[in-house]
């Protein structure tokens, strides 16, 4: 028991310090707000490893990049700035949440698009199911009984 | 015919699906379109690899389309595209200037004079500056400049014969016939 509650810690430790691989040390006592930046950092995509923020990533142009955002920190641009920068070089594919215009229309909209016609089939079929319920007949055998229930009535007369 | 179109709509649809996904299989995430086409060149000025004492930058390039390629000695693909270069180079067709990205000066000289000098001139950018200006984010990658100075095209990862032959040159002849 004792064991395993080492084994425990020992992993928990080692989780623990997985999360602060390669960062570097930025001094956030002057004009450079810590949390702005780590939420900067957060939302601009490393263009090397494709699948990790800058704040992840530990490969080199992450690094630099990261200078450059504390440093444009530094010389007071706001967020807005910051992000035109990294999309003037970069192009929107830097930013997790990309801008709604022309090209990204299919990205933005396409899934409720597809959900959208996915709804009218699904209310097409329902009330399919339910006229059908009703009598228990489909449309077609419905149409069939009612030629064969007309030609018996034309043959009584 | 309403019949006909009840089957022959979700072929469609699912025909117009797999070729957008088939499309993206043949994509290369890696290559990311540069929002620089088309665009006046990021200014810059840096010392030169060879010659510290002068500069090279955007202005050395004006006047004649350029070839701008970004290279290193720690990129191992640099290594298999300089061949390429140095066959480019040879027949004269484009002025070749680099960007020696993050790398070391003495390393860098010796790798020229040990598999020969493509370039007219090289930029040297120690600390990557003017490389995150090029949205520089794997080397090598390639620039075309046109005579005023605009970028016309980059191509992402290392230059082969075939890319030369298809991509390069026809655009350098194109540029050169428009304004020369």
């Amino acid at each position: 028991m004792k064991y395993l509650r080492t084994l425990l810690a020992a992993l928990c430790l080692a989780w623990a310090t997985t999360g602060l691989a390669g960062m570097e040390e930025f001094d956030f006592s002057g004009n450079v707000d810590e949390d702005r930046y780590k939420e900067l950092i957060a939302e601009i995509r490393c263009l090397v490893c494709q699948n990790q923020s800058l704040a992840d990533s530990d490969a080199e142009l992450a690094h630099d990049l990261r200078k450059e955002v504390y440093d444009l920190m530094q010389t007071g641009q706001d967020n807005g700035q910051i992000v035109d920068f990294m999309v003037a070089r970069y192009g929107d594919f830097v930013l997790y949440n990309p801008p709604v215009k022309p090209s990204t229309y299919l990205l933005w909209y396409g899934p409720f698009v597809l959900l959208a016609i996915g709804i009218l089939f699904l209310i097409r079929t329902v009330r399919q199911r339910t006229r059908q319920s009703e009598t228990g007949f489909s449309d077609q055998e419905q149409a069939r009984l009612k030629a064969v229930l007309g030609k018996e009535a034309d043959e009584d007369t | 015919m309403p019949r006909f179109i009840r089957y022959l709509a979700p072929l469609a649809l699912f025909l117009a699906l797999a070729g957008l996904l088939y499309k993206g299989l043949s994509l290369d995430p890696r290559k990311v379109p540069s929002p620089l086409i088309d665009k006046p060149a990021p200014a810059f000025s840096l010392k030169r690899l060879k010659q510290p004492e002068a500069t090279l930058g955007t202005e050395d390039m004006k006047g004649k389309v350029s070839l701008f390629n970004v290279w290193a000695t720690w990129c191992v693909a640099c290594r298999s595209e300089h061949p390429v270069l140095m066959q480019l180079a040879e027949s004269g067709k484009v002025a070749i200037y680099g960007l020696n990205y993050k790398d070391d000066r003495a390393e860098a000289k010796r790798w020229l004079l040990r598999y020969g000098d493509p370039y007219l001139a090289n930029a040297f950018d120690a600390d990557g500056r003017v490389g995150i200006d090029w949205g520089v984010y794997g080397t090598p990658e390639t620039f075309i400049v046109d005579q005023q100075g605009v970028i016309r095209h980059k191509h992402i990862g290392p230059l082969t014969q075939e890319v030369v032959r298809d991509e390069i040159l026809p655009l350098v002849e194109k540029l050169e016939a428009t304004s020369g």
